[in-house]
Order: C-alpha cells, then sequence, then structure tokens
C-alpha cells in the first residue's frame, strides 16, 4: 500500500530485522548443573556420574558397593533409564534410597531431571549419591548434572578400541573402571591398549581394573570412593 | 539422540527471548568437534518448531573446524576430529576450538 494515502496493492517484501543472540546451546543445563553442584556441596553429598553403554554393569558395581560398604558410608541412588524401574529395584533390594528417573524417548540425564530426582530423593549429609546414567556413550557426555566426578565404565567384552571411538565420554572421565576382567581369559582384550586409548582422551584418567561380580579390584575402588568423599563432595570442575 | 533435546533448547531459547516474533532465519554455530551432528539437528528442527513462532525458518548451521597444534612436530591444521593425528604420527595434539555450540542470530519479521 502507498504509505502517503492508502492506495494501490499491498506490499509484499516485508521488512525483517537481523538480532544477534549469542546464547550457549547447553548454558540452561549447565546453570541447573552449577545450582545443582552448589545444593551438593552445602549438603556435603558427593555425587558420582556413572556412564557406560547398556550393560557394562553400573546396576552390578552399585549393588556390590552398597552391600559392601553400607555400614560404612551412606550411600544414595538416581537410577536413569529410558524405561521400566528394574535397575530402582534391584538398588531398592539392597536398602538404599533410590529414585528411578524414566528418561522416555531421552537417551540421557540432564541437570533438570537430577535436580528433580534430588529433592524427591533427598540424600543426607555425608553420604554419596550415584547417578547411573542412562545406558549410553554418546549422549550422556554433553550434559553436566553437577556431579563432583565422572566414573566411565568399560567391560572388556566391548573392545579396547571404545575410548577413541566415543572420545567425548571419556575426555571428561575422572576414573575409568575396566570391568568383567573375570572374563579376560576368554576374550581378546589387551588392558594395556585400552588405557592408552583412554589417556589420549584424557591424559590424567585414573584406571581400575575391577570385576564387579567376582570381586577384583573392588577394594581400589572404594578406596577411591572415600578418598573423593574426604575431599571433594560438591566441589568438582565443570563438565561441559 | 542428543540433538532432539538441543535443538528443543534451540527452539526454547529463540521462543523465549523474541517473545511472539515470527522468526524467519536463525542461524547456530555447531563446531565440527562438538558431538552435535548438523543433519540430526536439521532433521529434529522441523518436528521441534512445529506450531511454535519458529515454525518454517530456514535453520542455517555454521560449522568451524577445531584448529590443532601438534606438540611433536609443530604443524597446525584444521580438525573435525576431537583426538586427531598428525600427519607426523603423533597423537600428542592440542586442538582449540571446533566445539562451539551457539545460537548467533535469528531473523525476524
Ligand atoms: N562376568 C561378569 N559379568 C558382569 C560383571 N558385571 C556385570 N556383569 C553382568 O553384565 C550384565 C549387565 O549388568 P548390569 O549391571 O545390568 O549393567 P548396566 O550397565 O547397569 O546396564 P544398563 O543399566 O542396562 O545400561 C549382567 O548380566 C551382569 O551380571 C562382571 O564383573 N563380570
Ligand atoms: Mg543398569
Ligand atoms: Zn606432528
Amino acid at each position: 500500500m502507498c504509505g502517503t494515502c492508502g492506495c494501490g496493492p499491498e506490499v509484499t517484501t516485508e521488512a525483517t530485522r537481523r538480532v544477534a543472540l549469542e546464547i550457549d546451546l547447553l548454558a540452561k543445563n549447565d546453570d541447573r548443573a552449577v545450582a545443582n553442584r552448589r545444593w551438593l556441596a552445602d549438603n556435603d553429598v558427593l555425587a558420582v556420574n556413572l556412564m557406560s553403554s547398556p550393560g557394562s554393569g553400573k546396576t552390578t558395581l552399585l549393588e556390590r558397593t552398597i552391600r559392601d560398604l553400607g555400614d560404612h558410608l551412606s550411600c544414595a541412588v538416581l537410577e536413569g533409564d529410558q524405561e521400566t524401574l528394574l535397575d530402582a529395584e534391584r538398588i531398592g533390594a539392597t536398602g538404599a534410597p533410590v529414585v528411578q528417573i524414566n528418561t522416555g524417548a531421552g537417551c540421557h540425564l540432564d541437570a533438570e531431571m537430577v535436580a528433580d530426582g534430588v529433592r524427591r530423593l533427598a540424600p543426607e549429609r555425608g553420604s554419596v549419591l550415584f547417578v547411573e546414567n542412562v545406558g549410553n556413550l554418546v549422549c550422556p557426555a554433553l550434559f553436566d548434572l553437577g556431579e563432583a566426578a565422572r566414573v566411565v565404565i568399560m567391560s572388556v567384552t566391548e573392545g579396547a578400541d571404545k575410548p577413541l571411538k566415543y572420545p567425548h565420554m571419556f575426555r571428561t572421565a575422572d576414573l575409568m573402571l575396566v570391568n568383567k576382567v573375570d572374563l579376560l581369559p576368554h576374550v581378546e582384550f589387551d588392558v594395556a591398549h585400552c588405557v592408552a586409548h583412554a589417556r589420549r582422551a584424557r591424559p590424567d584418567v585414573e584406571v581400575l581394573e575391577v570385576s564387579a561380580t567376582r570381586g577384583d579390584g573392588l577394594g581400589a575402588w572404594y578406596d577411591w570412593l572415600r578418598h573423593r568423599r574426604i575431599t571433594g563432595a560438591g566441589r568438582g570442575r565443570t563438565f561441559s | 539422540m542428543h540433538e532432539l533435546s538441543i535443538t528443543q533448547s534451540v527452539v526454547d531459547a529463540v521462543t523465549e527471548r523474541m517473545c511472539d516474533a515470527r522468526i524467519r532465519r536463525i542461524r547456530l554455530e555447531v563446531g565440527r568437534c562438538s558431538g552435535l551432528v548438523p543433519d540430526a539437528v536439521r532433521f529434529c528442527f522441523e518436528l521441534v518448531a512445529a506450531g511454535t513462532t519458529c515454525e518454517g525458518a530456514a535453520l542455517e548451521i555454521d560449522e568451524p573446524p577445531g584448529r590443532a597444534t601438534c606438540r611433536a612436530c609443530g604443524d597446525g591444521f584444521d580438525t573435525a576430529e576431537v583426538l586427531p593425528l598428525c600427519g607426523c604420527g603423533s597423537a600428542d595434539v592440542a586442538v582449540e576450538g571446533g566445539r562451539e555450540l551457539r545460537i548467533r542470530e535469528v531473523e525476524v519479521v
């Protein structure tokens, strides 16, 4: 339309304007993670984010850990799975407080889900809060939950090249547990190679070889937990 | 697929920041070493944008590479790998950048 008198056809080219935003895509998650980390520190709860492929032994390790340490160390668990209450039921059978978070279509836990889980779980002062992430070596890596430490579990049946194939996951790991070492006689798995690959992703990653079922190496895992419990509840670095 | 939730956060952030303005174009920066697959973001975008002010908007994705510097031979090169190998065979390579995950700008009516 003519701007002066309103005659003529409507003008079809619409005026657009550009707006610079510069918004970090993980900012919302990271802000929530910062709030979680602060709450965990204020309440003296050590949060450990456990990540692995499906079936590497996260729940088995937690069941055993809680049964072995239960009298000396208070443990609580947030269980992340796409579906079912199965893992929460396994943890519940040990007597430890547990909350299941079902992510549905989601393939990872995020800081908001953990905030909600922590509210429901209300872990006690001086405890260790284990967060069992969704079994997946890709997606959980990008999402800081507010945890103090990240533990990646690899089992010897998965192949020693995993740290190279999933570098995002391994580059933020504080500890790599090589699980199912009881099966080493039956599979081709070069532990030294696996460790070397992991150290390419994170040069100072700690490594422990364990068997969650037979018990190998668990003493060192418990020492690691006790040490972290003493030195760093909730004070950890950020991860994204 | 973490691209779904990241793409959701794009649409959430844009609609929140731009109120009712109709969005014509969104420009993202997804670094080549970020762990996000741009094609998956494009795929998710249509789904997530439907019924919002972002529906029908063009999605442009810049993909800056990482800049690698070999600590063994001093060579520098662009990379899309998180753990690149240098041509000299060394794996002792520092990578800077390439991990950007950002909404740069939008075009609105
Ligand atoms: N031989 C052997 N089997 C193990 C060990 N740890 C776990 N498993 C077995 O591996 C299978 C998967 O263990 P889970 O603890 O359910 O694995 P998960 O990582 O919690 O699996 P998701 O939650 O589904 O990702 C079970 O059959 C366990 O008994 C181990 O150290 N040695
Ligand atoms: Mg499990
Ligand atoms: Zn070189």
